[in-house]
């Protein structure tokens, strides 16, 4: 039986109460908007891009715990990363809460502590949200990504 | 005898004692644990459980009784033909509507408002015209006009609604005019349980010739209906949310009304003759029930009601009443819980929000305690706008539902809290 501390780590619900690089970049050259209309939660993840280089990242918005510490800890994660890495990045948190693939939780740091959300299937789409996201504002995509 | 010895005697009758467990052991599926739990069902907004005796009256019709109606000499066809018709006045008598031809079976609540939509509101909503629905309408019943209008150049007005989220039924009676052409209102909110005033409603638009549409879908599981009482044009509701199978549900509409209307679908069964020159449609009910119909669903439906009627709506009514009067005490004293929906006259639906926690995760927590509530915005996305949230969480109650249950729900909100802290 899966077991609610796996969900809400301590890291998730500190994250979700005080998440980081939460605010609307001045700076920002790329943003994109994100919609999960199951539950209502709403992103902008905002990018200042310098070439190909993610310099600096914000995001804002309302959620649950999840999506909102997927978002924070996200934005620390790519920060300064290039888009191909971030791009790889989301790749294998993707397969990481999807369960599909735990081989590679020791490159993705702290953000491996999102494991537990794989044994709880609706709430995958909390946890890829901002990535989504996030993928649409690097691709500079206009629409707002809708995870449904 | 005299009228005061009389008194007593009713009162006896109203408060025979009300056998909860009785009843939770006609539904099979209230026996099963989740994640180690009893399961706690709180969520028959959405889709109401199902007692053993709409199971069997389904496994009955495919048994004993499946061929299709209205087409066949054969033994099996007239057999079904005659259940399905008699259903048809099941219904008939649970919503005491004057005639059975008024009854038009349909996959549900949405396909009855669609249904009304695209035939009597394309025939008369024109260019400039409105159509008047309130804020604290289902999705269902905001689409198909929000469709209609576009399509004819008409107007969607919204009559608005207070905190409590009752309708304020004088900005109401403002916004009817000429140029309305149609009301449409739900009889019971599913985001909030308010019970509309419909008959001050449908006697207001009454006065400038306008028909109301009402979506009953939340109705009819909790109150007595009488369309002629209520003297609604239109009344949709579901099967599923009633104890029935899903899949089947019921327009009403007045017969003068439906007379006039163009068909809906158009295929078998709504026809009475066809060539490739011209087709002449079928008389009422069937003018709307164009193909095979779901004739199990009907089937089920009629079990539904026939089990409604054995407990007896007013008893439900009472027993569910009581329900949310003691959920509003034991979940509002929560600390942190602002209740969104606190209407005087309200059935069922106990729709919250906690402090600092977002109804997604306190479903999940409630989950593993194998408490079933809704989460979300429930269909009625304006009404989560009109009172400035993403979403509620909805523990809504039926008749199976007992106080050992909400206090479960308390328990778990309590658990949500520990997680949180």
């Amino acid at each position: 039986m899966p077991e609610l501390r796996d969900l809400y780590q301590e890291v998730i619900l500190e994250h979700s109460k005080a998440p980081r690089n939460y605010k609307a970049l001045e700076s920002a050259n790329q943003k994109a908007e994100g919609y999960n209309p199951l539950c209502g939660d709403r992103f902008t993840v905002y990018l200042e891009m310098d070439g190909d280089k993610i310099r600096e990242i914000g995001f804002q918005g309302a959620g649950c715990a999840i999506s909102k510490a997927s978002a924070s800890m996200m934005t620390q994660s790519v920060k300064g990363k290039t888009k191909a890495e971030a791009e790889r990045i989301f790749e294998r948190f993707h397969k990481l809460v999807t369960g599909h693939s735990h081989e590679h939780e020791a490159e993705l740091g702290k953000l491996a502590v999102f494991s537990g959300v794989s044994e709880f299937p609706v709430r995958v789409k909390c946890a890829t949200l901002a990535w989504h996201t996030l993928e649409a504002a690097l691709e500079g995509k206009q629409e707002k990504v809708s995870t449904e | 005898m005299s009228a005061a010895a009389a008194v007593p005697i009713r009162e006896k009758a109203v408060k025979l004692p009300f056998d909860v467990e009785k009843i939770r052991a006609d539904f099979p599926i209230l026996r099963t644990k989740v994640h180690g739990h009893p399961l706690v069902y709180l969520d028959n907004a959405a889709t109401s459980q199902k007692p053993q005796a709409v199971i069997d009256a389904l496994v009955r019709y495919y048994e004993g009784e499946n061929a299709n109606i209205h087409r066949g000499v054969h033994y099996l066809s007239q057999i079904a033909t005659e259940a399905f018709e008699k259903a048809r006045e099941t219904v008939r008598a649970f919503v005491n509507a004057a005639d059975a031809r008024e009854i038009i079976f349909t996959r549900g609540t949405t396909e009855a408002i669609n249904l009304v939509a695209q035939t009597y509101g394309r025939v008369h909503v024109g260019a400039g015209d409105e159509v008047l629905i309130t804020a604290m309408e289902h999705h269902s019943n905001i689409v198909p006009w929000q469709m209609l209008c576009e399509e004819k150049g008409a107007k969607l007005r919204v009559a608005p609604m207070n905190d409590e989220g009752e309708l304020l039924l004088e900005e109401f009676e403002k916004l009817l005019s000429p140029r309305t052409k149609i009301v449409a209102v739900s009889h019971v909110s599913n985001a909030l349980g308010t019970i509309n005033p419909l008959k001050q409603m449908i006697a207001a638009a009454h006065a400038l010739g306008i028909p109301v549409v009402v979506d009953g879908a939340q109705a009819v599981p909790h109150l007595a209906v009488d369309v002629q009482d209520l003297d609604c044009d239109f009344f949709a509701f579901s099967g599923h949310k009633m104890y029935g199978p899903t899949g089947i549900g019921v327009l009403y509409g007045k017969t003068a009304l439906l007379e006039a209307m163009p068909p809906y679908q158009g295929g078998g069964d709504m026809i009475s003759s066809v060539t490739f020159e011209k087709t002449i449609y079928n008389k009422l009910p069937h003018k709307f029930e164009a193909g095979t119909p779901d004739m199990a669903g009907v089937a089920g439906l009629k079990a539904a009601i026939e089990y409604m009627n054995g407990i007896g709506i007013e008893k439900i009514a009472a027993h569910e009443h009581d329900l949310l009067e003691y959920a509003t005490e034991v979940v509002g004293a929560l600390p942190g819980v602002r209740l969104i929906g606190t209407a005087r006259e309200k059935a069922s639906v106990l729709s919250f929000v906690l402090d600092e926690v977002h109804p997604h995760d306190i479903g999940t927590i409630l989950d593993q305690q194998g408490i079933a509530v809704r989460t979300g915005h429930h269909c009625a996305q304006p009404v989560m706008e009109r009172f400035h949230i993403p979403a509620t969480v909805r523990a809504s109650f039926a008749v199976y539902n007992t106080r050992k249950e909400v206090d479960a729900l308390a328990r778990g909100l309590r658990k949500v809290h520990e997680v949180f802290a």
